[in-house]
Formats: structure tokens, C-alpha cells, sequence
């Protein structure tokens, strides 16, 4: 799992790359928690994520609470058919605003 | 590791690590076996020492591993002595009976591993779903209407045009609106937990495909959600996607009733595979003869041992976990007499298990639906110990209702107690203990009750010996398909005719999936090994048969719209409300006249609607009359209509006889009769007919000179 941090207009963008897993989401998951800062939208870039697992769907939603209490928004952008399809089969769809790339994203956010 | 908590049973998360707690009375040693997923080797197992063990359990606790990539297993040491009831077996690994999710099929069959030693393997549930807000719909019994459901058949079949994986939990949910729109408000679907579709070895004589356990009542374990009726099973995450669907169902005002099999397991008889209980403790979970052979209550070999003490906590706990987990609104229980047997087969005057249920505080909203017969010939239809909880599978609705519209002699009576809710059996129970119903999983869909006087079962494999025999059927002239359109329409006119008596029943309704629609499995009453169009649900159908769909759907809006025919208590024949009529009457051909005798086949019924669900004595509800004239008789009939009060008229809601779309009408749209005091009812049909207040004809306007 590769993961890096840009940020445009004010808006952290949050760019992860390789399969995101209970292992990957382990190793990652504190550093990028201690990125969020209070009052940021934050978004995050799938477009390179070609599976979830079922941690990771629940590291995404514990990043989504992270924001949120942080009084910040999160949002999803270039979601795989196949990452889209389990988050939403699952239900988990429905708790995030999703974009189909990041530039619709940083321009609609 | 260390010492584990032996209580909850199965694999519980705990901070930083994972308690793993199984029963075993007769156990010597036990070993905890890991496996990193999909692995044909285990990492790592690690023995039960004699301080893990307190009482007959086995618990350990292990820290710091990835949930994630863990499937588990128990390995048990013990007696081996079949006669004495012991099959130990410490070359075997075993299934968590507990395990709240099981890997192994993950895809409806998919690629199998016919040598794996380890197939059906637990795994640890991240159990953190969010429901939200969601409630349960909390429907009463008597205004369910329920549809009978295979998850997979609802949209396996190509013309379902899903999105989703066809087949699964998440494609149902994308078919909720055609549920909503036919009117079905809670979904009962047959069994969903984990078994395994290639339990069978046989092969179709027709085609020479493999024939698999499809209908799916063989459990392996009894917590979890079959891994292959979910799109995400692959990646472990069905339990998810199960909940996703029961909230939406809930969303939508839908209830969801699981249809359980605890009255056996997936391991067969002596010559059965070694799963998960046969190897833990083979004596506490089955019962066993003297010789320690399996009693075979249950028609597959085995028989769960549900009145030992911790067989019964099992079965308790599990419906707890549908329940409090899942949100679950009800159970039907497979074969549920056996739940009523003794360790040792025989029936208890008091079964300690059906007590429990009904009066278990998580389970106190859950409808609990049994079906009161099993394989071993004891049957409870009228009399399940009910314990003021239980509603029954009505088996004797089903088949009087199938003789008398078949115009079998010597029904009347019999039909006139099932329509009124089988009072002669359910007298102080109320209606609400009949579960109605002409046709279910297990049979002739209504349209082969109709085109096949026999089964034919030749693809099960079984040479037709399988499957019932005592159908009430009917094939209206000619076996099978036929381009007789007289024939043709006769068939739909007597579906429509059982689905018009069904709805007007006093009871709780239910139907089952591809009915509405006229699906057929040509024939074979008994499709359990098919994975096919045999019972799959073709969504072509609801075009070319729309007009039995059309029929469904009015019959179910009429039902609700009518209170009088879904009242909770049994009628009382008397006019408690001050109506001038009694809450129900019986007819014939002539008014107030009623005749049992064995050579009478027509029949009609009042239903006063000033006695419906609101009324009490002295206080009238507001609803309309409703009187159905139902031949049975080959002939034509004029039935005479008993006169309604001062100011009303009848008005004609349905009748099988005609074709569509004058069969039947959107409820509330009837047209008043033009002859209100006779209506002829062609042979083998049904006319209902809504009393009401007369409609007010436009005054003459009055001439004014110029």
C-alpha cells in the first residue's frame, strides 16, 4: 500500500494505491488519522485501489468519523466498479459523498 | 495466548485479541487450529492445556492476530466407541458450531475443492454494522402477507437484469420495488444459512448434470449467512450485505421471516462427512439410539438433539443472534416437531425448547411459524404446544382448500372452517395461529397444481419415488403442456380461484415466489437438487402472464383494504355490533340456507364488514359487506345474494370466469351490479362481491317554464 498527502484549494487529498486490506489498513491507519486536520475536507483518492476489504471498509468509515468529528467532510473519488460495487452491495455506499475522479471532485467539493 | 472466557460460545473479538470458546463434554484433549485464509496448512495449533478448560468447555484467548486473513478450526481427542455414541476423531479438523461466519463457499458453485480436508472453514466477524435508525416494521400477524422466497431463484435467472451478482442478497434488494408493487409486506426466505450445495453426489438421469442441495436445508452452521447468496462473499463480507438487505426490506415496510432447519444438520447419517458436531460431541448434538445409531426424525439421517440442555441453549441463542444482529422480525421453523421431541425421539407433553422460544424476552417481537409435522410421522397441525406464541404451516388449509376447487365430494364443510380461519382447530388460539396457504416450496407451483395430475421427478434421481404423492391436483384434461386454449383457460381460472379464496381467508396469507406470474417446474413437486430454470423465477413471465399477476396484485390490495377479512379473533356468528347481520354467514346457491351434505360443491360466504378488526360488542366498525359465491361444481349456478340494508347495493369485484381484464378490478373501482338479487357463477369459478352504499343517481333536472 502506497499513500500520499497533496493539498489543493484547501481540500487534503488523500491518494492511495494497491489492494486496502486489514494488513495495508494496519499499517497505514495511524499516520494517516494524524493527517487530519480540524475543519478540512478531505478526499480521498481510490482511482488506484482495485480491491476493499472488509477492514478497510471499516477503516474508511472510521476515517469518515475521524472528520467528521473533526468538523470536517470526507468524500470518495475514482471508485473501480468493483470497489463501488462492494461498498455499495454493502451498504456502506449510502454514508459517503462519492465523485467519479478527483478533478470532478476538487471542483465540485 | 492464555486462558480463555468460556462463555460466549465461538470466536469473540476482545481487546487486542480473540476469545475462542467450544463445548465438548466428552472430549480428552482439544487443539485450536489457525489457518491463514484460503492456506491448505495450518500456521499454527495450539493445545487446549488443562487450565484452558473449565467445565466442558474449552476457551483461549490469542492475541495480535489479523482477523482478516484467519480462518479457524477446533481438533478434538476422544473416545471413538460409535456404539456408545462417541465418533472422535483427532485427524479431523471441525467447524466452529458457532462460527458467525464460514468460508469454503463462497460463491454458489463455484469452484469446489472436492479433497480439501478442511472445506467449510470459521471465520471472525467484524459484528459493527450500522443499522441506523432501523425498526422493525412490527406488522401483526393478521395483516402479513408473505411471500415464500429462494434468494437465489428470485433473480438467478438471466431476464432478472440485475446489476448486482444475480443470486444474492444485494440483487434481491434491488427488486424490492416489484415486491412493493405486487403488495407482499414480509419476505420468508428459505434457508440462508451456511450449507453446502455439493452435499449430494448424484447426477440428473435427464441431462447428466450434478444435482446440488439448492434449497439449502442442510446447515452447517446455523450463525452464519450462506457465503454464496452474497455478491460479497468472496471477500467475507455477506453479513454485511445481509444486514444492508433486511434495512432496506425494513425501509420499505417489509418484514423478514427466516426459514430455519434446526431439526437436523449438513453431516447425514453414519456414512455422512465429519463436519463440525459429529466431531465435537457427537452424543450431546444428535439423538442416538440405544446402539448409538442416528435416530432419522428428520427424513436425512440425523436428527439434532434439541431438548438437551445444550443443544436448546444453542437454538435459543442462534435466534437470539438472527434477532438482536440481523434484525429479524420472525422464524419459521423446518419440521418443527422434532423441536417438541425428547432426547430420545419421543414427543414431550411440555418440550422445554418451544417453551423457551415463546417466551424468550429478545425473541418477544419475532413471529415464531412452525411447520408441525416431521419425516418420523408425528403431526401437530392443531395442536403444536403454542404456549399463546406459535402460528402453524396450516398443512389441512392446504389441502382441503386444493380438493374442494378441485370439486372432490365431501369438501363444503371442511372448506367453510379453513376459510374462517380453522376455528375447529385453532378455536382458542385465533386465527392468527393459521398460516394459509394452497402451495409452498415444498409441491406443485399453482400452476402445475393445475396442468399435472402426477409428479414427475425423473430428474431428481431419485426414479419419481421422491416427493409427495397426494397432490389434490389437477391437470384439467391433459398432462402437461397443451395448446387447448379451453384447457388454457381453465388453468388460470382455477389459480385465480385459489388465490381469490386464499385472500379472503381469515388467517395470515401466504404465497409463494414465481405464483404470481405462473411459473412451472413441469411437473416436479420436489426441486430441491436444482440449480435451473426448474426454480429459478423468469422475469419474462410477469408480461406473458401478466394477467395472473394482475390478478395477485388486486386480491392482496383488496385484502387490505377490508379489514373484516383480517380480523384476529375467530367470528363469533352472531351480531355482536347491531348490524342486522351476523359477522359471518354460510350460503349456497339460496341465501341463510347452508348444506354440508357430500354431493354439494358450491358454496358462498357473508362477511359483515360492520364486525371487523375495530368492532366490539355494540360498537360497528366501518367497513364494506363482502360475499364470495364459489362453485366448485362443473356446471353453471345462479346463486341468490342475500339482501343488503336500506341504501346499499352490491357491487362486483371479481370473477374467474372472465377473461381479463374484466376478472378482477382495482379494489374501491367495482362496478354495481345491475341485478342485484342473483349472479350466476360459471362452473369452477368464484364471484366477490362488495356491499356498499348505493351509488346516487343524478337527480332529473326539474323544468322551469319560460
Amino acid at each position: 500500500m502506497i499513500w500520499n498527502v497533496e493539498e489543493y484549494n484547501n481540500i487534503t487529498v488523500l491518494c492511495l494505491k494497491g489492494a486496502l486490506n486489514g494488513e495495508s489498513v494496519t499499517s497505514i491507519q495511524d499516520a494517516v488519522l494524524n493527517q487530519i486536520q480540524e475543519g478540512k475536507r478531505v478526499l480521498l483518492d481510490l482511482a488506484a485501489v482495485p480491491y476493499l476489504s472488509s477492514a478497510a471498509v471499516r477503516f474508511l468509515l472510521s476515517l469518515y468519523r475521524t472528520i467528521r468529528d473533526r468538523n470536517g467532510t470526507m468524500a470518495l473519488a475514482g471508485l473501480t466498479d468493483d470497489v463501488s460495487d462492494v461498498l455499495s452491495m454493502t451498504g456502506f455506499l449510502d454514508l459517503f459523498h462519492t465523485y467519479s475522479d478527483r478533478g470532478t471532485a476538487l471542483a465540485l467539493m | 495466548m492464555r486462558a480463555g472466557k468460556p462463555y460466549p460460545f465461538g470466536a469473540t473479538i476482545t481487546p487486542n485479541g480473540v476469545n475462542f470458546a467450544v463445548f465438548s463434554r466428552y472430549a480428552t484433549e482439544a487443539w485450536l487450529v489457525l489457518y491463514r485464509k484460503g492456506a491448505h496448512k495450518p500456521y499454527v495449533e495450539i493445545p487446549f492445556y488443562p487450565e484452558f478448560r473449565v467445565g466442558h468447555v474449552f476457551a483461549m484467548q490469542v492475541f495480535d492476530i489479523d482477523i482478516e486473513d484467519l480462518e479457524y478450526g477446533y481438533r478434538l481427542n476422544g473416545p471413538y466407541n460409535p456404539r456408545e455414541g462417541h465418533r472422535f476423531d483427532r485427524n479431523k479438523v471441525l467447524l466452529d458450531p458457532y462460527a458467525k461466519l464460514i468460508s469454503g463457499r463462497d460463491v454458489f458453485c463455484g469452484p469446489s475443492e472436492p479433497h480439501n480436508p478442511f472445506p467449510h472453514r470459521a471465520q471472525v466477524l467484524l459484528d459493527d454494522y450500522d443499522w441506523g435508525d432501523d425498526q422493525p416494521p412490527n406488522i401483526a400477524l393478521e395483516d402479513l402477507v408473505i411471500y415464500e422466497m429462494h434468494v437465489r431463484g428470485f433473480t438467478r435467472h438471466p431476464s432478472s437484469q440485475v446489476h448486482y451478482p444475480p443470486g444474492t442478497f444485494a440483487a434481491v434488494r434491488e427488486k424490492i420495488p416489484y415486491l412493493l408493487e405486487l403488495g407482499v409486506n414480509c419476505v420468508e426466505l428459505m434457508p440462508i444459512f451456511e450449507f453446502d450445495e455439493f452435499e449430494y453426489d448424484r447426477i440428473n438421469p435427464l441431462n447428466g448434470e450434478q444435482l446440488v442441495n439448492y434449497w439449502g436445508y442442510s446447515s452447517l452452521g446455523f450463525f452464519a449467512p450462506k457465503a454464496g447468496y452474497a455478491g460479497t462473499g468472496r471477500y467475507g463480507m455477506q453479513a454485511d450485505e445481509f444486514k444492508t438487505l433486511i434495512k432496506a426490506l425494513h425501509q420499505n415496510g417489509i418484514e423478514v421471516i427466516l426459514d430455519v432447519a434446526f431439526n437436523h444438520t449438513g453431516e447425514g447419517n453414519h456414512k455422512g462427512n465429519m463436519i463440525s458436531f459429529r466431531g465435537l460431541d457427537n452424543k450431546t448434538y444428535y439423538m442416538l439410539g440405544p446402539n448409538g445409531e442416528y435416530l432419522n426424525f428428520s427424513g436425512t439421517g440425523n436428527t439434532l438433539n434439541c431438548n438437551n440442555p445444550v443443544v436448546r441453549d444453542m437454538v435459543l441463542n442462534c435466534l437470539r443472534y438472527w434477532a438482536a444482529e440481523y434484525h429479524v422480525d420472525g422464524f419459521r421453523f423446518d419440521l418443527a416437531t422434532i423441536l417438541g421431541r425428547g432426547t430420545n425421539g419421543m414427543p414431550l407433553a411440555n418440550p422445554p425448547l418451544l417453551e423457551a422460544l415463546a417466551h424468550d424476552p429478545v425473541l418477544a417481537n419475532c413471529k415464531l411459524i412452525a411447520e408441525a409435522w416431521d419425516a418420523g410421522g408425528l403431526y401437530q397441525v392443531g395442536t403444536f404446544p403454542a404456549y399463546g406464541r406459535w402460528a402453524e404451516w396450516n398443512g389441512k388449509y392446504r389441502d382441503t382448500i386444493r380438493r374442494f376447487l378441485k370439486g372432490d365430494g365431501g369438501q363444503v364443510w371442511e372448506a367453510a372452517e379453513r376459510i374462517q380461519g380453522s376455528p375447529d382447530m385453532y378455536g382458542e388460539r385465533g386465527t392468527r395461529a393459521s398460516i394459509n396457504f394452497v402451495t409452498c416450496h415444498d409441491g406443485f407451483t399453482l400452476m402445475d397444481l393445475y396442468s399435472y395430475d402426477r409428479k414427475h421427478n425423473i430428474a431428481n434421481g431419485e426414479d419419481n419415488f421422491d416427493g409427495h404423492n397426494d397432490n389434490h391436483s389437477w391437470n384439467c384434461g391433459v398432462e402437461g403442456p397443451t395448446d387447448d386454449l379451453e384447457i388454457l383457460a381453465l388453468r388460470r381460472q382455477m389459480i385465480k380461484n385459489a388465490v381469490a379464496v386464499l385472500f379472503l381467508s381469515q388467517g395470515v396469507p401466504m404465497i409463494t415466489m414465481g405464483d404470481e406470474v405462473g411459473h412451472t417446474k413441469h411437473g416436479n413437486n420436489n426441486t430441491y437438487c436444482h440449480d435451473n430454470e426448474l426454480n429459478w423465477l423468469d422475469w419474462t413471465l410477469a408480461e406473458k402472464n401478466a394477467d395472473l399477476y394482475e390478478f395477485f396484485k388486486h386480491m392482496i390490495a383488496f385484502r387490505k383494504a377490508h379489514p373484516i377479512l383480517r380480523r384476529r379473533q375467530h367470528f363469533t356468528h352472531r351480531d355482536e355490533v347491531g348490524s342486522g347481520y351476523p359477522d359471518i354467514s354460510w350460503h349456497t346457491t339460496r341465501p341463510w340456507v347452508t348444506d354440508w351434505s357430500y354431493h354439494n360443491r358450491t358454496l358462498a360466504v357473508l362477511m359483515c364488514g360492520k364486525h371487523g378488526a375495530q368492532s366490539g360488542v355494540g360498537r360497528a366498525a366501518q367497513d364494506d359487506y363482502v360475499y364470495m359465491a364459489m362453485n366448485a361444481h362443473w356446471d353453471d349456478h345462479r346463486f341468490e345474494i342475500p339482501p343488503l340494508p336500506e341504501g346499499m347495493s352490491w357491487f362486483r369485484f371479481c370473477d374467474t370466469s372472465a377473461h381479463a381484464p374484466h376478472d378482477v378490478c382495482v379494489p374501491g373501482d367495482e362496478t354495481v351490479l345491475a341485478q342485484q338479487r342473483f349472479v350466476t357463477v360459471a362452473g369452477r369459478s368464484i364471484v366477490i362481491l362488495v356491499g356498499k352504499p348505493t351509488p346516487k343517481s343524478p337527480r332529473p333536472r326539474r323544468r322551469t317554464l319560460s
